[in-house]
Order: C-alpha cells, then sequence, then structure tokens
C-alpha cells in the first residue's frame, strides 16, 4: 500500500478555553477526495489552518507523503505541496488572471519573463484539467465560478499536489457548483489528493471518496462515503437524530396580502436590476423567489423593506406603499406589517457589536412598550431578549453576549426571533439558513413553517434550490429581473428549475453544459457591462 | 470570546501606554541635560499640589472635556469631526454676542444664555460640513479641517470690523458687563479665613462639563438617539435596514458634537478673558481629538483623559516657568502621550491579550 498523502497525527489547538481541535487524526490516500464535515464553529478551518501553517498545532504530528514535515508558514506548505482555495478569494481584482497566478512565485525582478512561463504553463494546465480560462481577463469581470479556477491554478501553478477547498460551493450557483465538481473529479483522475471542507451533505455524498465528521473539535467519524447516508452523517455531525426533510401540511391560501404590479429597481451604479415584476402573496402560504444570486432578488427584498427606491406598485392588505422618498423606509414598513429578515444578516439584520439585547428590538427601538419615559426601557428590553432567545433556543441564552460572539446560527435565530414575534402580516425572508448549522437550519425551517400555517405571508428568497422545493408553496423564478415562470413544487424538478434559472423559458436545452455555458456568458457579460 | 477582562481594556492599557511615555518623556528630558525626576515632581507640585495649580488644571480639563465629548458623540457615528477648533471660535462668538448685547440680571441667567449662544453658534458651524457630508458626500475630515481656518477669518473679520471698540488696536471685544462676571473657585470654595484657588481661573463652567459628561453618556446609552447613533455608526447598512435615516443621524449628531464643541468657549471667554480674544480656543479642539481616543470616547473617559491632559498642560506651563525645560518639550511630551495612548494602542494590547490568554490556560491547566 503507497504511503497516504497526508496524514495527520494526534493534532490539537486551543484557542484560550476552547479547545478548537483536539487528538485530530485522519490519513488520506493519494487521488482520493477527502470530505471534512461538520457545523460551523466545528474545528475544520482551524485544522486546514493548522495544514497550511497559518496556525501552530499545541501537539500532533503531520506527515506528507510518508515524511514528517513540519509546516511553519504558508510557503512551508506551498513547498510541501500543499494548495488551499479559500472561502473568500485572495485575488486582486484588478489584476489579469495571469498577474494574479505568478502573484509571489515571480522567478525575478523583471515581470515578462514570468509571464511568459506562466502562460505556456497556463496552456500546458488548461489541457491537461480542462481549466479553461483567458489569461487576460481582469479579475472582476469573471464570474464568482471562474474566479474559483483561478485560485485553484494558482495552486496549481504553484505544483500543488494536495489541495484543500474550504466551502468551495458557498459562493456559487448550483451549475457552477456542478462544474466545480466535475473540475475536482479531473484532478483525482489525474491523481491530486483534494480535501474538501463543506457542511454540506450532499456535496460529500456527491463528490468524494471518505468522510470525515467533525464535532466540537473532535473527529467523530471517518467512513467510506458509499458506506454512509446524509441522514446518518447528519446524526454524526449535529450528535442526534436530524430531520432533513421538512414537515408540512398542504397550504390554505387565504386574502391576498401583497401585491407587487409591475416594479422596477435601478440601483447605486445606474443598473436596472429589477425589470418590472408582478407577484401576489396571499395569507398562509409561502412564495419562493428561486434563482441564481445577482439576478434581482436581493432588490426586490430591498424595495420590499424600504431601503432601496423602485417604480411600480405595491399594495400591502390593499393599501399602496411608497417606493421612494417619504415613507419608503424600514420603519414605515413596520408600521405596514412587514418584517423582514434581511440576507445579510451581519450587515443588516444586526450591529455585530450590539449585544443580543439590543438587536432583539433593532428597527422596532421606537416602539412605545420598549421606552420608559424619554430613555429606553433597557431593564425592560433585557428580560424581553431573555424570554425571546429561550423561545428562540438561542445559545449561549445570555443577552448580554455581543452578537458576533453567536455562532451563524443562533444570529439567526436572533433576526427571526425579533422579526417574527412581532406578528407581521408578511414575512420578507432571504437564504435563512446562509452560513447555519444543520441543527439550527431545522428549527429555522419549523418556524417558517408554523408561521405560515398562522394564515402568515410569508416572502421567502434563496439560492439554496433544496430550500425553496422543500419550503415553499409556490415558486417564481428570477432571471435578469425578470420572473421567468411560477411552478408548483409538486410538479416541477430541479432541472426545470434550473433551466428557468438560466434564463430558458423554452424547452429543450440538449445537453446541460450548454446551458451552463450559456449562465457563465450572461453572468459575465453582465459584469462586464456593470 | 472576549480575549481579555473588560477591566483590563479600559483601565490597564490606557495606563501602561501612560507609562511608556512617561519613560520616552523622561529620557527626552535627561537627552537636553535637565533631571526628569526633578521635572516630573515640579510638574506635580505646580499642577496638582497646590490649589491654585488645581485651579488652573481643572481650567484647562474643562476646555479639554467639552472638546472631548465633541469629538467622542462625532466618532460614535463613525464620524471624525477635526473642526472643534473652529466650532469653539464660533461659539465664542455666540457667547460674545449673548453677553454683550443683552443685559443680564443675573450671571446665573447669563451663564444659561451664553451656553445657548455658545452651543448654538457651534452647532451651525458644525452643520455645514454635515449637511453637505450627508447630502454630497463631502467627507467630513476634509470640510471639518477647511472650517476651521474658515472660522478663525470669520472670527478675525468680526472682531477687527465688528466687534472690536472704536480707538482700541487690538482685535478684541470689550469687557463684558460686570452683570456676567461667572463665579471662579476662588469666589466659591474661598473661606474669610484661608483663600482658596488664587488667581485661577477655573470657573462655574467646570460643574457644566461635568454635566454635560453625565448628560452625553444619557444620550448614547440610554435614550432612542443614542442607540440609532451607535447603530449607524457601526453600520451604515443596518441602520438603514432598521429605518434609521442616515441624513438625520449625520446631521444630529454633528449638531451636537459641534453644540459641545462650541460649549467651550464659555469655559475660556465668559469664565477667564470676560472678553473675545483671537486665539481664545488655544488648540483645545484638537486636543479634544486626542482626549477623546483616550477616553475611548466613553463620557467617563473623557472625563479622566480631560483631567490628565489639563495636569500636562498645567504641569508644562510651570516646567517652562521655573526650568530651562522650554515650554515646548511639553508639546513633545504630549505628542508622545497622544502617540502611546491613540496611534500605539495595539501595540500594548497584543502583548497584553496573549500575557491574559496564557493565564487564563494556566488557570484551567
Amino acid at each position: 500500500m503507497t504511503a497516504p498523502a497526508i496524514e495527520l497525527k494526534g493534532i490539537s489547538k486551543a484557542f484560550g478555553p476552547v479547545q478548537a481541535n483536539k487528538d485530530i487524526s485522519i490519513s488520506v490516500q493519494p487521488g482520493t477526495i477527502h470530505g471534512i464535515i461538520g457545523e460551523n464553529g466545528a474545528g475544520k478551518s482551524t485544522l486546514m489552518s493548522i495544514l497550511y501553517g497559518f496556525y501552530k498545532a499545541d501537539k500532533g504530528e503531520i506527515f506528507i507523503k510518508g515524511q514528517k514535515t513540519a509546516i511553519p508558514d504558508s510557503q512551508a506548505a506551498i513547498a510541501a505541496g500543499i494548495g488551499m482555495v479559500f472561502q473568500h478569494f485572495k485575488l486582486v481584482e484588478n489584476f489579469t488572471v495571469l498577474e494574479n497566478i505568478i502573484l509571489g512565485a515571480e522567478d525575478g525582478a523583471l515581470l515578462r519573463p514570468s509571464l511568459a512561463k506562466a502562460r505556456s504553463e497556463l496552456k500546458h494546465l488548461a489541457q491537461e484539467y480542462e481549466l479553461n480560462i483567458d489569461p487576460d481577463a481582469v479579475i472582476e469581470n469573471l464570474s464568482v465560478g471562474h474566479q474559483q479556477r483561478v485560485e485553484i491554478l494558482k495552486a496549481l501553478y504553484r505544483r500543488a499536489e494536495i489541495l484543500i477547498l474550504d466551502e468551495p460551493t458557498g459562493v456559487l450557483t448550483p451549475a457552477e457548483a456542478d462544474q466545480l465538481f466535475r473540475i475536482l473529479d479531473r484532478l483525482r483522475e489525474e491523481g491530486k489528493t483534494i480535501i474538501l471542507i463543506t457542511h454540506k451533505l450532499r456535496e460529500i455524498m456527491e463528490i468524494t471518496n471518505t468522510v470525515s465528521v467533525m464535532r466540537r473539535g473532535e473527529m467523530t467519524a471517518t467512513v467510506k462515503t458509499s458506506e454512509t447516508s446524509p441522514e446518518h452523517l447528519a446524526e454524526l455531525m449535529v450528535g442526534r437524530k436530524v430531520l432533513l426533510r421538512v414537515d408540512k401540511k398542504p397550504a390554505t391560501p387565504g386574502d391576498v396580502v401583497l401585491e407587487v404590479e409591475g416594479l422596477r429597481v435601478i440601483d447605486e451604479k445606474g443598473v436596472e436590476r429589477v425589470k418590472g415584476i408582478d407577484l401576489t402573496v396571499r395569507k398562509g402560504e409561502i412564495l419562493g423567489i428561486a434563482g441564481v444570486a445577482g439576478n434581482g432578488q436581493s432588490e426586490l427584498l430591498e424595495v420590499l423593506g424600504g431601503f432601496a427606491d423602485g417604480t411600480g406598485t405595491i399594495r400591502m392588505n390593499g393599501v399602496t406603499l411608497p417606493l421612494m422618498g417619504k415613507g419608503a423606509d424600514g420603519q414605515s414598513r413596520r408600521h405596514a406589517g412587514i418584517a423582514h429578515v434581511p440576507e445579510d444578516r451581519q450587515r443588516e439584520g444586526l450591529i455585530m457589536e450590539y449585544t443580543a439585547w439590543e438587536n432583539v428590538v433593532f428597527g422596532y427601538h421606537l416602539d412605545p412598550e420598549y421606552q420608559s419615559g424619554i430613555l429606553m426601557d433597557n431593564a425592560g428590553i433585557q428580560a424581553i431578549a431573555q424570554e425571546k432567545m429561550d423561545r428562540f433556543d438561542v445559545r449561549p441564552p445570555h443577552p448580554k453576549l455581543a452578537a458576533k460572539n453567536f455562532s451563524g446560527g443562533n444570529q439567526q435565530k436572533i433576526v427571526l426571533a425579533r422579526e417574527i414575534e412581532r406578528n407581521p402580516d408578511l414575512l420578507l425572508i432571504g437564504q435563512p439558513t446562509r452560513g447555519v448549522d444543520i441543527g439550527a437550519i431545522e428549527f429555522i425551517h419549523q418556524q417558517i413553517i408554523a408561521l405560515r400555517d398562522q394564515g402568515k405571508a410569508i416572502l421567502l428568497v434563496s439560492v439554496e434550490l433544496d430550500e425553496i422545493l422543500s419550503l415553499s408553496d409556490r415558486i417564481a423564478v428570477m432571471f435578469d429581473g425578470h420572473i421567468m415562470g411560477e411552478r408548483v413544487p409538486d410538479q416541477t424538478n430541479e432541472k426545470e428549475l434550473g433551466l428557468l434559472m438560466a434564463g430558458v423559458t423554452q424547452e429543450p436545452a440538449a445537453d446541460a453544459a450548454k446551458v451552463v455555458d450559456q449562465q457563465f456568458a450572461l453572468q459575465d457579460e453582465e459584469r462586464g457591462g456593470a | 470570546m472576549e480575549k481579555m477582562p473588560h477591566w483590563a481594556d479600559i483601565v490597564l492599557i490606557p495606563l501602561i501606554s501612560l507609562f511608556l511615555a512617561a519613560i520616552l518623556s523622561a529620557l527626552v528630558i535627561l537627552a537636553i541635560g535637565e533631571n526628569p525626576w526633578a521635572a516630573f515632581k515640579l510638574m506635580v507640585d505646580g499642577a496638582l499640589m497646590r490649589s491654585s495649580g488645581w485651579g488652573y488644571t481643572l481650567y484647562y480639563a474643562t476646555n479639554f472635556m467639552f472638546t472631548g465629548l465633541a469629538v467622542a458623540v462625532a466618532f460614535h457615528a463613525r464620524m471624525f469631526n477635526i473642526g472643534g477648533e473652529g466650532q469653539a471660535m464660533l461659539g465664542g462668538l455666540g457667547v460674545a454676542y449673548v453677553c454683550l448685547f443683552i443685559p443680564w440680571p443675573h450671571w446665573s441667567l447669563a451663564l444659561i444664555g451664553a451656553s445657548l449662544g455658545a452651543a448654538m453658534f457651534g452647532a451651525l458651524w458644525a452643520l455645514i460640513p454635515a449637511y453637505l457630508q450627508a447630502k454630497r458626500g463631502s467627507h467630513i475630515v476634509i470640510t471639518t479641517i477647511m472650517f476651521n481656518f474658515i472660522a478663525a477669518a470669520v472670527l478675525n473679520y468680526f472682531l477687527v470690523n465688528v466687534l472690536r471698540p472704536p480707538r482700541s488696536m487690538d482685535p478684541a471685544t470689550k469687557t463684558f458687563p460686570d452683570a456676567t462676571h461667572l463665579p471662579s473657585f476662588r469666589d466659591m470654595f474661598s473661606t474669610a479665613e484661608t483663600i482658596m484657588f488664587r488667581g485661577a481661573p477655573a470657573n462655574v463652567t467646570f460643574f457644566i462639563a461635568l454635566a454635560a459628561c453625565v448628560l452625553v453618556w444619557f444620550l448614547i446609552w440610554r435614550t432612542k438617539l443614542g442607540y440609532e447613533i451607535r447603530a449607524f455608526g457601526h453600520s451604515e447598512s443596518g441602520a438603514k435596514y432598521a429605518g434609521i435615516s442616515p441624513v438625520r443621524i449625520t446631521v444630529i449628531s454633528m449638531l451636537i458634537s459641534g453644540a459641545l464643541a462650541g460649549l467651550m468657549s464659555v469655559n475660556t471667554t465668559m469664565g477667564e478673558s470676560e472678553r473675545l480674544v483671537l486665539n481664545s480656543t488655544e488648540g483645545a479642539g484638537f486636543i479634544g481629538i486626542a482626549v477623546a481616543l483616550m477616553g475611548r470616547s466613553h463620557p467617563f473617559g473623557v472625563f479622566l483623559a480631560a483631567i490628565l491632559f489639563g495636569f500636562l498642560y498645567q504641569g508644562g506651563a510651570e516646567l517652562a516657568l521655573w526650568t530651562n525645560i522650554p515650554r515646548e518639550l511639553i508639546v513633545v511630551i504630549q505628542a508622545l502621550v497622544i502617540l502611546f495612548t491613540g496611534a500605539l494602542d495595539n501595540m500594548v494590547r497584543m502583548p497584553l491579550e496573549k500575557l491574559f490568554l496564557a493565564l487564563r490556560k494556566k488557570g484551567d491547566a
């Protein structure tokens, strides 16, 4: 048997009182894809940072191809043949692909020889791994998927034999993710070793050979992917049985709550993002908006939530709401009975430096209920916050802790507690489970369904097709600022929705790859034009 | 998780920074051939050991409290108001108009009137940069710096062409009427037997500054407005989501900031010189930035930092008076304090955080 491409023995790392990694051992065979799965904060990223030389392990040893190797910094990691693709790309936006690839690996003081060398090398890599990319394209004009390819090429250019990818699909569309997996597959065929860090079970099942599960800093299991199931992995991750499918009764839609007619939104750069859309949402139903990120869904939510301007008509319970100027702000929308869980909880939904209790009234802080004379009733708010945090199972249940100290899932629960408990007529909810761990996803989905069953109207925007399919009662697909069509979940499938998301209304697009390329072309065009 | 206890953050770090600044200052004094220990003793003696010394220290501290609070309030809305100097100058104009042209029956009423005048003029001077920032996106740092120069020119114009008494060659107003004389610490605290605070300029305005500290604390941490100001300061996108108008918060927090800076001139103009002179602000507007930085934008921190800078000011004057150490050296010392407490904060913070982590680990083990 060949020596493992990489082997960790007894790795431990503590940050103060937090034991981020505890006696972790894994062994990855060359030419395989090894998945590492675990909830947020389970210690996956710490482990990889140790492997890449960002942190020094308190204890433990690293073996590369059977040889004990010390990795004090990332230079050493690169020298040992390890390449890392970070979740947030480390690319210089206004450099070309070629310039980014040689950055930090230039051969001499003059650029020209390095660039020429890189150009021929890139051509070679492109042929070998089918990683086609225009070497002279400027990064900021590339789609996210293509930017990620540049990151992979960067690692390969530095002769990486072991590739670590940290949550690589977090920023990708389903189609882009599929392409990435095809690339990874190809790399595996060529004998590279890949470590894939993710919290998405589907990805693990789809592409890995073996999978290690981490929970609270410990490696709870390492299994062959072919011998496990998503349910089993979820249980290993969370430590209890998890319901992966959402249980819900059929919807009983009532009166129309929200009507949108001819809504148009032009963003700050003067680009039209929403190009005349019509929607209705009724009591007791969930309307899901599917679509690749950046096709106008965010702007739709922002206008409905009152913090972006638009034109057209929106009516809430029959009353027309202003779309710009006076009365078009978050406060007025809340008075009209609209609650909003925004897509980006860290930039919008929460003030990260604020304590949980301050966040529990954020946006409703002018409400007379929270005042005591001319001052805010801080003690009262803290008591209310404690109650809400208990009800929504926010952990740790400390109202005085700053929002930034909670995990993604618990941050989202704080936002949900705030918005749902105000008993709105309409809930706008964007990417409800982005960056949220499995245990919390289950809870959040249950809360959304429960709100629907109370007869509330819900407008759900998500780029996770699974989520849209399992929660929605109706699905509208957005592409390039238009609604391409509406479907009922039971009568559609991912393929049909995927085509609509790519802007294809007419059947048939013979092969999926063509659609995907078309979609990339459209996205690139859009970015280039913006 | 907090890296170290709260008290270490707010007490230990400034103290260590201060200590480092003191050591470096001592080396500088040593380098010019003076005895640093004697110099330090002289500063303490002159600023803190006699009531008249305290009278000066607290007088300067009053100025720094106002300007420090002004910078702190703007900081909470993530704005850097460098225009405290100009706002204070215009505040002085407000005080002069109120004192010269309204016949006040009693100093207490005059104090209220002059405070309102100072606050209003200071606030109005801050309003223009605030409006430009909120509506036109002109950066507040640039505009407030420029407005300092404009304020100096405006003040000059008023003193030379409008408020100067006939036949006077001095660009200053005439002395304010007696009824506007504010009780000094000497008036307030001396008894028949002992005279306290002899010759010192500290006056009743000090208590207004203390009240301002308390009010700013309430404003920032207990009111809806303070909640919105802080939210806006932390995240503008978050504020927009919540329906907090960025324009409104920008303008209101700058108005408050300008008003606080303007109030400083009640102390200098009405409390000390009893007339408006050209350079009454003496750079206190800029010291306010250091005070706010060192005080971590917290009113209590601002209070302590203002006292410290008051001490440095008064102690420095004593040094210049009794030793061969030039007055400029005190600027060097002040600059060192600012450098260590403001700019080099992380130099002290990071080793200290490591130390606390190590200690905690040991405790756990």
